[in-house]
């Protein structure tokens, strides 16, 4: 499952149009990487599409940093 | 009353991206029709259209020609995600109107004085399209966040009032192939009621696509004996036409208050002297016989202008190239015209650009405006045999040098509206 964070950077590198570099562990969607809320939702169904899982609503709200998203696709691939 | 001024225009048409390249193709008469390249053609009985010149090579263009559309000096990848080509295109025009009015709002009086009223006949018709099938395919969780902002016709002034930060009245229009007229018109009200001293006004279409083209050819409005030499088939008036050819793009026009442009030393154009509207209530598709509702909607602009019959020299029809609406409006020119009638001019620029549908009466707008400019009018391109006859000029195949006094610009839509603008040279 190593390579979890490397899949989702690629996918927030492309969706929001940011640098490689920027999307660490830490980085918030919306603070450091310039997401809004639709850019969320849509970063979201593209996780769900990559790792074939589905993300419920409740957790998708939780979802606020690169790490947050890698910690709930690992637990829910797993 | 306060009078209206254009001091910016903007076009991504189907002869270049830019107004200026775009209006010297067109005075030198070449066509924009060329092969669809956007979808498999094999189900449709039109395969062509008169696309958008890509610099990727798409719609006849290459990365040699200056003028072909560079999607990237639009929009970042990020932002053409979010919206529809027809806000691509409407964003990439009103970047250029901007710039070339020489705008640049510095207070928030000035952001709150300068609206954005563009429209579009149809909107996001791929978007949809490509929604319903991934709705039928994957479900309903896996339809786009940003499906419905990047479908909706006012989201071009939305997204064009967000990049600029302009902060006035904020309206679309939807009346078909009127529609481009209506935005210039409403938006010159707006700014003779005093609501903005500014408008970017305008309409944006991207239809090309094969619901689009089917939709149309299924109505029975589009050229299909063509396929073979698309520059051909737009042929308004002549005695083989037979239906509409598609074009693409956008065109907006930076409307202004005389006097706001004035104080700041703006170019002007032209002003922007009458404006008519009226309904046929008569049929979805067709225009009421002898184009009634066209013969009012003229009247009306004409009775708002002040000016005579006489003082107009040229007429930008709506002239698709079907075989039933090009005779009736030539015959309502006649009757509004009397006696000046062979004094007059009038072409059809759809020849050369087609029929860009919710896009067609500001591109044909903005023509007249340049037509008074330089005091040339654009010709009627492959009318070798007119099915009628006339005393008007209809400026066949090559564009004429003459006096351009003033204009006007004929738009007409299914469901039967009716559109009239009447510009004029400012003394």
């Amino acid at each position: 499952m190593s390579d979890v964070f490397e899949r989702v950077k690629k996918i927030v590198v492309e969706n929001l149009d940011v640098e490689e570099d920027k999307v660490t562990e830490s980085a918030s969607f919306i603070d450091d990487l310039g997401a809004d809320s639709l850019d969320l939702v849509e970063l979201v169904m593209a996780f769900e599409e990559e790792f074939n899982i589905e993300i419920p609503d409740d957790v998708q709200e939780n979802i606020r940093t690169v790490g947050d998203a890698v910690t709930h696709i690992k637990a829910h691939v797993s | 009353m306060r009078r209206v001024v254009i001091t910016g225009i903007g076009m991504v048409s189907p002869l270049a991206n830019g107004c200026e390249p775009t209006w010297e193709r067109l005075l030198a008469g070449q066509s924009g029709a060329g092969p669809i390249d956007l979808f498999d053609t094999k189900d449709v009985p039109c395969k062509i259209a008169c696309q958008v010149p890509w610099n990727d090579g798409r719609g006849g263009g290459s990365a040699e020609d200056p003028y072909a559309f560079d999607p990237d000096t639009a929009a970042s990848a990020k932002e053409r995600r979010r919206i529809d080509e027809f806000i691509l295109y409407a964003l990439a025009a009103s970047d250029e109107a901007v710039a070339d009015s020489g705008w640049k709002p510095e207070t928030d009086e000035d952001r709150e004085r300068t609206g954005v009223l563009i429209g579009s006949g149809i909107g996001g018709l791929q978007s949809i399209y490509e929604t319903s099938i991934t709705l039928y395919e994957k479900g309903a969780r896996k339809v786009s966040p940003f499906f419905i902002p990047s479908a909706l016709i006012n989201l071009a002034s939305g997204q064009v009032s967000i990049r600029h930060g302009f902060k006035g009245p904020n309206h679309s229009v939807v009346t078909a192939c009127a529609t481009g007229a209506h935005a210039i018109g409403d938006s010159a009200r707006l700014i003779q009621y005093g609501d903005a001293d500014m408008m970017l006004a305008g309409g944006s279409e991207a239809v090309i696509c094969e619901i689009g083209i089917a939709g149309f050819c299924s109505a029975k409005a589009m050229s299909t004996g063509f396929n073979d030499t698309p520059e051909k088939a737009s042929r308004p008036y002549d005695k083989d036409r037979d239906g509409f050819v598609m074009g693409e793009g956008a065109a907006i026009l930076m409307l202004e208050e005389y006097e706001h442009a004035k104080a700041r030393g703006a170019k002007i154009y032209a002003e922007v002297a009458g404006y008519g509207l009226t309904g046929d209530a008569y049929h979805i598709t067709a225009p009421a016989e002898g184009s009634e509702g066209g013969y009012r909607a003229m009247k009306m602009a004409l009775g708002h202008s002040g000016l005579d019959v006489t003082d107009i020299d040229y007429v930008n029809t709506h002239g698709t190239s079907t075989p039933k609406g090009d005779e009736g409006e030539i015959g309502a020119v006649e009757r509004l015209f009397g006696d000046h009638a062979k004094n007059l001019s009038l072409s059809s620029t759809k020849s050369a650009v087609g029929h860009l549908l919710g896009a067609a009466g500001a591109i044909e707008g903005a023509f007249c405006a340049l037509a008074i400019r330089d005091q040339v009018m654009p010709p009627t391109l492959n009318l070798d045999n007119p099915s009628v006859e006339t005393p008007i000029d209809l400026i066949p195949h090559k564009s004429k040098k003459g006096q351009v006094r003033a204009a006007m610009s004929n738009s007409f839509g299914f469901g039967g509206t009716n559109a009239c603008l009447i510009l004029k040279q400012v003394d």
